[in-house]
């Protein structure tokens, strides 16, 4: 199966369809929400419609001698992040950039998220902020690397770091089979880089919001849609690099990526009601001692399987 | 015309973001500012097809600011991050080496005799860069990167007051004291 460049007038399009899948996603965590609280799921549903009126119309809260343009930045770089790694993720047979490193570019952007979300906890000049950006870094420092391994895997495998031909290379047989580490690993790699579930102390509770603590209004609903913008992005790009993409019988290819999004998604946004938060200075040790080692042996079977095939 | 345009634009936010690291009074502007700068250069090698080197450049120089913003907060003594302060040291040197090499280097490019292209690009540039930059030095590489990562890590243990030879002592098999009663 090709991939084939679109013009760039689809871009609007697909950005979009990032939003529309986003708030597909807030919709089944407001729902997941209603449940645990014991009401009807399907009160919970419309969530997602009524946190936006109500971040619309809230006010924006200032602080004393904050670093405005800094925060500004920071909050809208989560969703602009997001926006930039779809571009390469090819839906079906189309894609909007067909980048010969599409996954050099997916962790390029992943990165930009260092700064984005420092920079959200650095700009209100607020001790609880910036103890929310500190740390989203140290818990960067412990996700990054296993991250950059685990997407070198199927790109060893497909020995070329497009998209299009990752989704090729995955005729007949999808890498989750036989690089399983390296998925569970990339896929707790999301949810670390969009500050959620187990890996959301640097919104957390414990410091009364983090790098959100003096956030409101608008930009509140920046970083939010940024955060379910970034779990669509990595959970796309998840079901291209190790899902197969738009492999599959009867349907067509577009409505397989979109399906296998949908179901990677509806498993990462459930995971968060599933994990404890984890405290982000414990992190670095278990994943550079355990995580890393087990991610670079995975990278070695598939070298080994690689370089036998021929 | 398209891509002369996307130059020029380029090139003025990385001269602009570059001036701008010296005219802010704040190290986190500094910081991201100079991150901005290596992104506008980094989007330019995209323009001479050199993806793999534009799209790391992007992705090595936000990490490495993020990085330095820590460190910068966590070990400069008055903590000029987190009050104004002139990014600007030893002014006159500066300006005379700056400019100097400034003047070096544009008239090197201006006045050397540049050779004619001889043979044509490889048809993959990733993997001949690769081979070019590492092939024969791969050897010099593996034996040196231990060595700056130790050098790395020795420097941060004898910079941190109170690491974790302080919190376990001295063989790291006491008591940590960070995580507190009961453990």
């Amino acid at each position: 199966m090709s991939v084939d460049q679109v013009s760039s007038a689809w871009v609007p399009l697909a950005a979009a369809l990032l939003l529309a899948v986003a708030a597909a996603a807030a919709a089944l965590d407001g729902a997941l929400a209603a449940r645990s609280l014991g009401h009807h799921p399907a009160s919970g549903l419309l969530t997602p419609v009524a946190e936006t009126a109500r971040l619309f119309r809230q006010r924006r809260r200032s602080t004393l001698a904050a670093d405005v343009p800094l925060w500004r930045i920071g909050g809208a770089g989560l969703l602009t992040a997001a926006l930039l790694m779809v571009v390469v993720v090819p839906l079906g047979r189309w894609t909007v950039a067909d980048l010969a490193v599409g996954v050099v570019w997916f962790n390029a952007m992943d990165v930009l998220l260092w700064a984005a979300v420092w920079l959200a906890g650095w700009g209100p000049n607020s001790a609880h902020a910036l103890v929310g950006g500190f740390r989203f870094l140290a818990q960067a420092l412990a996700y990054e690397l296993p991250l950059m391994f685990a997407l070198t895997t199927p790109a060893v495998a497909a020995q070329s770091l497009r998209l299009g031909d990752l989704v090729a290379a995955q005729e007949g047989l999808w890498f989750v089979v036989w690089m399983p580490v390296a998925f569970v690993v990339f896929c707790g790699a999301v949810l670390a880089f969009s500050v959620w579930g187990p890996f959301a102390a640097a919104t957390g509770s414990t410091t009364a919001g983090g790098v959100l603590a003096e956030t409101s209004g608008v930009d509140r609903w920046l970083v939010t849609a940024g955060r379910y913008a970034l779990l669509t992005a990595g959970a796309a790009f998840g079901a291209t690099a190790f899902l197969g993409g738009g492999q599959g019988p009867l349907l067509p290819a577009w409505l397989w990526t979109l399906l296998k999004t949908a179901a990677l998604l509806a498993v990462l946004v459930a995971l968060r009601r599933r994990l404890p938060v984890l405290r982000p200075e414990r992190l670095v040790a278990p994943a550079w001692l355990v995580v890393l080692p087990l991610t670079l042996l995975q990278l070695l079977v598939v070298s080994v399987v690689v370089v036998v095939r021929g | 015309m398209l891509s002369g345009i996307v130059f020029w634009v380029l090139a003025v936010i990385a001269v602009a973001t570059g001036v701008a690291v010296f005219r802010v009074d704040s190290m986190a502007r500094a910081t991201y500012a100079l991150a901005a700068s290596f992104i506008a250069v980094g989007l330019t090698l995209l323009l001479f097809d050199l993806q793999f080197l534009g799209v790391i450049t992007v992705l090595m120089m936000v990490m490495e600011m993020a990085v330095m913003a820590i460190y910068m907060i966590m070990f400069m003594g008055m903590n000029p991050a987190l009050m104004p302060m002139s990014m600007v040291h030893g002014k006159r040197p500066a300006l005379v080496v700056s400019i100097g090499t400034f003047v070096v280097l544009a008239g090197g490019a201006l006045l050397v005799d540049w050779p004619t292209r001889r043979g044509a690009p490889a048809a993959d540039l990733v993997t001949s860069l690769g081979e070019a930059v590492m092939e024969s030095k791969m050897l010099v590489m593996m034996t040196v990167s231990p060595v700056l990562f130790a050098t790395i890590v020795a420097a941060l243990v004898l910079a941190l007051p109170r690491s974790r030879y302080d919190r376990m002592g001295a063989d790291l098999r006491g008591r940590d004291l960070d995580r507190g009663a009961g453990r």
